[in-house]
Order: C-alpha cells, then sequence, then structure tokens
C-alpha cells in the first residue's frame, strides 16, 4: 500500500565545500571591484581633505598665509611643530562663541519658519485629488531648481532701497512717524531668504509622510467625537513628526553653513559662522582657525545627522534622505 | 488622504507659500525685459539687456566653462555614481553609504574649504581640474542614490530568473540589470549635470584664476552692483534648467523627490 | 533523477534545513509542502543554484550539481512573482533562454512561436509583459522556462498571485501541461489543497524536516505524525494511550472516552504504554439523534455545541461525556435541508475503528 524511499547513500562530500568557497570568492571580488573605484575616489577627495583639516587645525599659520611647516630641524634635533592655540582662540573672546550661537539661532529661527510655512502647503497638496498632486509638487521644486545666486539676488531687487516694497513701507513709518527702515542688510533679509532657499527642503519630506496618513483614522476621530482642532492635533500631528524631523535636518544643516545670503544681503550684523570661514580661507588666509571653525560646524552636522539617524529609527519611517 | 478634502483656510494658506515661492522669481524676469538700469519700477519694454549679454564676452566665457565642467563631472559622477549604488545596494561594504552620502550631508562650505586646503597642500593648481574634482565627489551620492532607489524597486528574482535561464553574471546584468537601471542612471546623470552647472560655493573655493563659471560671474556681477543684466542671466538659466527638469521628469518622475 | 542527500542550510540562528534527503523520479510531479518558514523555498533555490548548501549534496541524474552556477544548470525556475522581463516583449522573454543557449535566429523564432501556440497566447508575441493579464503572465512564464527542455522545472508558488477561479483552471492546464512535456516537476507551495490535486508525490515539511514522503491519497489517509494529520485537511486529533495490541487491532485509552479499539499502522509498532494520537477525519464520523452501534464501531454520546454552515456541508462541534470537543461534517444532500441540530441538541456520533489512524 505505501513504499518508502530507499535509505538515502552516504554521499561524496570531499569536493564540494572548496567548490562553493571558490564561486562565493568570485562573487565577493565582483562587490569589491564595484566598491573601489567611488569608494578610492571619495577616500581622496572627501575624507582625506577632511583628516587634513583636522591635521591643518593644530598647526600653525603660514607667514604668508597657508600653514606653517609641521616640523623644523634645529641642530640636527627633529621637533614636531603643533599647538593648541588655534582651539583656544575660540575661547579667547566671546565674537566667534557669539557668532556661532547667533548662527545657530538664525538656523534654528529658519527651520521653525519653514516648518510654519511648509506645513499648510504639504497638507494641502496631500489632500488634494490624486491628479493634481503630482503637479502640486512640481510646482514646489521648480523654484528650487534656480540657480542659487539667482534666488538671493531675487531678494536683493525686492529688499532694494528704490524697490516697492522698502518705499511702500517707509510710507507706512512716516505716517506713523518712525524712523524709516531700511530693509537690505538686516537679519530679517537673511532670515527671510534662508526660509526662501530652503523651504522645499521642509515641504517634501513632509509631504511624503502626510501622504502616506490613512484618511480613515481622522474619520475614526471624528465619529468618536473629536472636533476638527483635536482631529489635527491629536490625529495628523502626531504622524507627521518624522517628516517634520526629516526636515527640520534638512533645513537646518545647510542654512547653518551658509555664507552667499549673509555675504550678499546681511551687511555687518547679519553676518554668520560661514562668512567668517570664508574669510579665514580667502581673505585673511589664517587656515589653522579657519580649519577649527570649520571643524566646530562638522562637529555639529555630525551630531545632528546621528540624532536624525536616532530619530528616524525610532520613529520607523522616512528620514528624508 | 484620499477622501479629505483641503478646507479653505488651508487652500488660501497654501496659495500664500506658492506667492512667497514664485513672486521673487517673476520679480527677476519681469525686470530682465524693463527699459531701466534699475530694478525699481516698470518704464517700458525692451531686449537690450539680452542683447548687452551676447556681446558680454567674461559671461560667455563663464558660461562655456559651466559647461563643460558640467558635462565631465556629471560624466564622471555617473560612472562611479552607479558603482557606488550597485555596491550599496549589494550591502557588502558597510564604510561605503557613509562615505557616499557624507557629501550630501555635510554643509558645501565644508567641501569646498577641506578641497581647497588639500588642494593647496598638494600643489594642485585650482582652476578647470580642480573644480571637476571636487564637482564629482558631491555629485557621486545624488547619482548612487537614484540608481539605489531604482534597485530597490526592482524585482530581485528578475536577475535570478536570467542566471536561472542561462545567463552568466555579465550577461544578466547587461541584458537586465542595466536597461532596467537606465531611467535611474539618466536621471543620476542629469541630477549631477543640473548641481554641477548650479554650484556656487564648492566653486568658490575650488576656482582659481581663468576659471571662473557662470554662478561665479553672476556672484561678482551681483557683489558689485545690482543690473538688469544679472536678471537676463538668471531668465536664460532658469529657463535652461526648466529644460532639463521637463525632461528628466518625463524620464523618471519619482527620481526629483529625492 | 534528481537525489538530494542531508541537506542542511542554516542562516544564521535559523536552521532552514535540518539534513533533508529525497529522491525525485524522472517525470514526476513531486511537491514540496509545509507552512511559511518550512525551508521549501530554501530547498528549490539550492535546486535551482541561487543558494549553497552548508553541507550534503545534490545530484541530477547521478552528477553533483553543487560546483555549478545556476546558468549551467539543466533547472528552470517559475517565479511566484512570474520575473518577466518588464523591458522586453513577450517574444523577447521566451527567446531568452535559447539566446543565452546561443541557438540560431530562425530556430529561436521557429521554437517561439510553437511554445506561444502551446500555451495558446499566439497573438501576444509582440505584448510586452504589463500588457499581460496575471493567468497570461504564468503562462509565458512556464513557457519561458520550458522552452528549452530543461531535465526539471521548479515551481515556487506559482500560483499564489492568481484569484481563486483561475487558480483552479491553471491546476488543471499544469497537470495536462507536465503529462504532455513529460519534464519532472518540482512544486512549492503552502496549499494543501493544490498539493493534493496536482502532484504524483508529496514532501511535507515542518522546521527544516521532511515530515512525511508519500502520494496524495496515502497522505490523506495514513498520516505519519500529528503535524501532517493537522496540517492536511480538517483533523480530529485526540491525545491516546496504547492499553494492549498486536497485529491487526490496538486498545488505547483516549481521556475522557474511556478504552477503545483502533486499527494498528502496519509501520508503527506500539507498546503497551506508549503514548499516541488518534487522527480522525470530520467526514469519515456518522452523526444522528440515536444510532445502533454495528461491530467494530466506536459510539458515544453528546450534544451540540457549536455549528458552521458551510452551504455544501455543515460542520458540528460535538461535546462529548467530560468535556471532549469531536468535529463531525454532515453532508447537506436533502433538498431545501440546511441543518439537520441546532445548538444544544443531543447527538449520538460513532465511528469504524478501521477509519481512525493512530500516530505517535
Amino acid at each position: 500500500m505505501r513504499y518508502r524511499l530507499p535509505g538515502a547513500s552516504t554521499p561524496a562530500t570531499w569536493f564540494h565545500k572548496p567548490v562553493q568557497t571558490l564561486i562565493n570568492r568570485a562573487e565577493r571580488l565582483r562587490n569589491n571591484l564595484m566598491a573601489l573605484p567611488p569608494g578610492l575616489y571619495l577616500l581622496l577627495f572627501f575624507a582625506a581633505p577632511s583628516l587634513m583639516m583636522l591635521f591643518a587645525s593644530f598647526r600653525y599659520p603660514g607667514e604668508y598665509g597657508g600653514l606653517a611647516p609641521w616640523y623644523y630641524v634645529e641642530d640636527e634635533q627633529f621637533s614636531l611643530d603643533f599647538t593648541l592655540e588655534n582651539w583656544l582662540r575660540l575661547f579667547e573672546s566671546s565674537i566667534y562663541l557669539g557668532l556661532l550661537f547667533k548662527s545657530l539661532g538664525y538656523a534654528l529661527l529658519t527651520t521653525l519658519i519653514c516648518t510654519l510655512m511648509a506645513y499648510p502647503l504639504a497638507l494641502m497638496i496631500a489632500r488634494s485629488n490624486k491628479r493634481f498632486r503630482d503637479l502640486l509638487l512640481l510646482l514646489v521644486i521648480l523654484p528650487f531648481w534656480s540657480n542659487f545666486l539667482v534666488r538671493i539676488y531675487a531678494w536683493m531687487i525686492i529688499f532694494s532701497p528704490q524697490g516697492a516694497l522698502t518705499i511702500g513701507l517707509n510710507h507706512v513709518t512716516a505716517a506713523l512717524g518712525i524712523e524709516p527702515i531700511s530693509l537690505m542688510f538686516s537679519s530679517t533679509a537673511v532670515i527671510t531668504c534662508l526660509v526662501y532657499v530652503h523651504l522645499p527642503f521642509m515641504i517634501l519630506p513632509l509631504y511624503a509622510n502626510l501622504e502616506k496618513h490613512d484618511s480613515r483614522l481622522l474619520d475614526a476621530a471624528q465619529d468618536l467625537g473629536a472636533n476638527r482642532f483635536q482631529c489635527f492635533w491629536l490625529i495628523t500631528w502626531p504622524q507627521s513628526l518624522p517628516g517634520i524631523y526629516a526636515g527640520a535636518i534638512l533645513v537646518f544643516i545647510p542654512s547653518l553653513g551658509i555664507f552667499a545670503i549673509p555675504d550678499l544681503l546681511g551687511g555687518t550684523n547679519g553676518i554668520m559662522i560661514g562668512n567668517v570661514i570664508k574669510q579665514q580661507f580667502v581673505e585673511s588666509r589664517d587656515w589653522p582657525f579657519g580649519s577649527v571653525l570649520s571643524l566646530v560646524l562638522t562637529g555639529i552636522t555630525l551630531l545632528l545627522v546621528l540624532l536624525a539617524a536616532k530619530l528616524g529609527r525610532t520613529a520607523g519611517t522616512d528620514n528624508g534622505k | 488622504m484620499a477622501n479629505k478634502r483641503p478646507s479653505k483656510a488651508l487652500l488660501s494658506a497654501g496659495i500664500l507659500v506658492y506667492l512667497f515661492l514664485y513672486i521673487p522669481l517673476a520679480v527677476v524676469v519681469i525686470f530682465s525685459f524693463n527699459d531701466s538700469k534699475l530694478n525699481a519700477e516698470w518704464v517700458g519694454f525692451t531686449w537690450k539687456w539680452y542683447e548687452k549679454l551676447i556681446h558680454n564676452d567674461s559671461i560667455l566665457r563663464a558660461a562655456g566653462n559651466s559647461l563643460i565642467i558640467a558635462i565631465i563631472s556629471a560624466a564622471m559622477a555617473t560612472v562611479l555614481g552607479t558603482l557606488a549604488g550597485l555596491a550599496i545596494h549589494r550591502g557588502r561594504q558597510k564604510w561605503l553609504p557613509a562615505l557616499v552620502l557624507g557629501p550630501i550631508a555635510m554643509p558645501d562650505i565644508l567641501i569646498g574649504v577641506s578641497l581647497l586646503l588639500m588642494f593647496i597642500l598638494l600643489n594642485v593648481s585650482l582652476g578647470m581640474v580642480s573644480i571637476i574634482l571636487a564637482h564629482v565627489s558631491f555629485c557621486i551620492g545624488f547619482v548612487a542614490l537614484a540608481v539605489q532607489s531604482r534597485l530597490a524597486g526592482m524585482d530581485q528574482s528578475l536577475i535570478e530568473a536570467a542566471r536561472d535561464l542561462g545567463a552568466s553574471p555579465w550577461q544578466s546584468f547587461r541584458l537586465i540589470s542595466l536597461p532596467l537601471l537606465m531611467p535611474g542612471i539618466i536621471a543620476g546623470a542629469m541630477m549631477a549635470f543640473t548641481l554641477s552647472i548650479d554650484d556656487f560655493v564648492i566653486t568658490f573655493f575650488t576656482a582659481g584664476v581663468g576659471s571662473s563659471t557662470l554662478p561665479l560671474e553672476i556672484y561678482s556681477m551681483v557683489k558689485i552692483a545690482v543690473t538688469p543684466e544679472v536678471n537676463a542671466v538668471s531668465t536664460l538659466l532658469m529657463l535652461v534648467t526648466l529644460t532639463l527638469i521637463t525632461a528628466l521628469s518625463k524620464i523618471s518622475p519619482t527620481v526629483l523627490r529625492q | 533523477m534528481l537525489e538530494i542527500n542531508a541537506v542542511s542550510r542554516s542562516f544564521g540562528d535559523f536552521v532552514a534545513l535540518n539534513n533533508v534527503s529525497l529522491h525525485i523520479q524522472a517525470g514526476e510531479f513531486f511537491t514540496l509542502l509545509g507552512p511559511s518558514g518550512c525551508g521549501k523555498t530554501t530547498l528549490l533555490r539550492l535546486i535551482a543554484g541561487f543558494d549553497q548548501a552548508d553541507s550534503g549534496q545534490i545530484l541530477l541524474d547521478g552528477k553533483p550539481l553543487c560546483a555549478l552556477p545556476p546558468e549551467k544548470r539543466p533547472v528552470h525556475t517559475v517565479f511566484q512573482s512570474y520575473a518577466l522581463f518588464p523591458h522586453m516583449t513577450v517574444a523577447e522573454n521566451i527567446a531568452f533562454p535559447l539566446r543565452m543557449a546561443k541557438m540560431s535566429k530562425a530556430e529561436i523564432a521557429h521554437r517561439v512561436t510553437e511554445v506561444l501556440n502551446d500555451v495558446r497566447l499566439p497573438d501576444k508575441a509582440k505584448h510586452y509583459p504589463d500588457a499581460l493579464s496575471g493567468g497570461q503572465k504564468q503562462r509565458i512564464a512556464i513557457a519561458r522556462a520550458l522552452v528549452n527542455r530543461p531535465r526539471l522545472l521548479l515551481l515556487d508558488e506559482p500560483l499564489s498571485a492568481l484569484d481563486a477561479k483561475l487558480r483552479e483552471q491553471m491546476q488543471i492546464e499544469l497537470i495536462n501541461l507536465q503529462k504532455e512535456v513529460g519534464i519532472t516537476f518540482v512544486y512549492v507551495t503552502h496549499d494543501q489543497g493544490e498539493a493534493l490535486a496536482l502532484s504524483h508525490r508529496i514532501a511535507v515539511m515542518n522546521k527544516g524536516e521532511i515530515s512525511q514522503i508519500d502520494e496524495p491519497s496515502v497522505l490523506y489517509s495514513y498520516p505519519d505524525n500529528r503535524f501532517v494529520a493537522d496540517f492536511i485537511g480538517q483533523c480530529n486529533i485526540l491525545d491516546a494511550k496504547v492499553l494492549s495490541g498486536n497485529e491487526q487491532k490496538v486498545n488505547i485509552a483516549i481521556a475522557g472516552l474511556g478504552e477503545i479499539a483502533a486499527t494498528a499502522n502496519p509501520e508503527i509498532t506500539f507498546k503497551s504504554g506508549d503514548n499516541c494520537a488518534l487522527t480522525l477525519r470530520p467526514e469519515k464520523i456518522r452523526l444522528a439523534a440515536s444510532l445502533e452501534a454495528e461491530p467494530d464501531e466506536a459510539l458515544f454520546s453528546g450534544k451540540v455545541h457549536d455549528m458552521l454552515y458551510l452551504g455544501d456541508v455543515t460542520v458540528y462541534i460535538i461535546e462529548l461525556a467530560n468535556g471532549v470537543l469531536i468535529e463531525a461534517m454532515l453532508a447537506n444532500d436533502a433538498p431545501g435541508r440546511t441543518r439537520l441540530f441546532d445548538t444544544g441538541d443531543a447527538v449520538q456520533i460513532a465511528w469504524r475503528i478501521d477509519a481512525g489512524h493512530l500516530v505517535p
């Protein structure tokens, strides 16, 4: 009635293992060959410069800019010539730390304003008819693809003293009997432009998050007695936090390091840490101190990226990049 | 969010944000046709700023430089970025993602000054070559992302099916993976091109005498004075990117969202 | 024809296959059946060459396969997702294995037309896979895998993406196709109904090991162990203890029911005192308001605890003395009759002692 397998014969496996390792080795080799060119390139043109900068931050500035040699030979004695001076200079006066905190403040304010402006737009797009969503999204991205300097230049025109905005505003101030104001070369101008340039970075991740929300949750909340505000505050808002974190990182980091916007719109009051870094490398040519400032900025960026990665993991969903 | 319509308040807030995004650019475009040296009030229509532009040698030279730099960096970044995307997808080298995505996460100025430092210390003369080397290093990541997202959406069993039906590893890459990755690679290449031709910050630090690019040229013009000639260049530049973006969205609509 | 000898495969701590051996005969429709994670797909991937065994050996026609990459094995796979190349037309998809085998253009064209006729989709040659329905994709995937006559065709849950109606139709097509081409099929599924309908033989797998290999009817009527009894069809499994036994009959004690007789399993010898289980299919139980026990029948009284009306049949859960629950199934064959009994009705059940089957 039933039939059984003949007992399995003992297999000859002596050649099996080596051949298998050979196949795996070929696979590994292919993998490494693929990673090698981009890996080497970025080691050379991304990792190496960063390390050289770390090295430079402990050296003395050169007589005519640049760096002094990192060793000297005296009486056939070889000596290293490193210093902590550049790092201490950071704390010597409140100028640099103050500027750093001011830059952090600008970046934070930019992030907050971006969130406030991006939220309604992202929500509007997410709640629009599916057919229009791609178009509405494209309209957000388009200005972002026009040249960075053109976008700053646009605000130079708007804020210029001869511009309609300034003249109009000063009609109002004159009527109220206040001193005429200048929009150009102010922190207002810098932050407005920072928001303008970085707004899409907040809208896109926020939209990506909001679009995934299940609208039936809102129906359920309403059904269970929540009003419109409660629906938003208890359902939509908490779910959208991962999108906001992602957007905040994408806005905060580039805002912090910017130099072109304060350079063109900020005047002397509006400068940020980026301007000082640029100044150390291009104008005063004090590379060691410039390196110190850059490394501080790098450190802050790394911390933020790690924080974002952690938040992204705990939140579970998309973290932007 | 399928059946939840935006409310009136939401709609008007959204429209205001769109206005905030577009009015500044509209101002630039409108004043590029204004027959006045000041970007203040409308005087009359003119083409003269565009005509002046055609005779501005330094702008034309800079535009040429930008184009050459963008083409070469995009080509290099596409090859390296595609390899990086493939390698990251296989996930064998744990260090690779940090290296590839690092330049995207870092503020531009840090990449710019550290490269400047290295080029000077290694006696690399600043010019087209140094700019291209710098551009490639920050474009690789964007290409890798485009390729990788394409790979992530690809059914892994397609490759296995090819091998199963008799294709060697190389044949299955050439006949299956590569054609399926092509939209991602092209989108990545165009993105690298746009990023390179638009870049100001990194170029600012790695450019030397005679290697000025269009953004650098605009910067120095703007630094000195606001003239409608800048509006004209900007308008033309917008037109070029608009064309590129349209082409890009035709090839791969999703890639823009990264 | 295909010999799998003591194959093991682990992924980290997870043992996907533990010392699996089986032999598949030429021309057989052989199914690997089991719940997800039982190792059936891992085994399929080892045969196809997408993965390497940690130990053990796979022989095809007596020759070891392990050293060969997938492309060198005369084994083709039909994937769960079909894996049709989206950038190639149907004809180009089918031509792919022939191209790889360096066949001439004319020969390829001829074979492709022939195969497309075989699967009754001759007008789809120029279409792209996106334009095909699920059933059509399925047929093309099979055509592509069969076009250059592999020794062995592996099918990885190929019908799972289809709806129920279409699945039945494809099952019939698969049986006919296999008869026609005479190629050995190794079929992976978690659907026991599909396995019973299609296969010559089935290997039931559980936790990386083979539980039983048999023909469908044997597997259904004479499960070797509780897992197989439970996994295939509906089954009452009653824990029991062997009291005494001989070649034909075993006396067992079931908690709550007392001492009853059961037919011995010729494969397994039970000693008195052994723990065992009586497996009893619901459709083999007689059910009525009152029954007269026939010789060689076990009879019990109880009441209807629950019932499920399923259209063609009704399933009754009968509560016997001491709370033992037994599932019985009755055909609703009289016209207009929807149910015989209601919840709470007193009933009697009986089964022939050879209807039950003892497992360790």
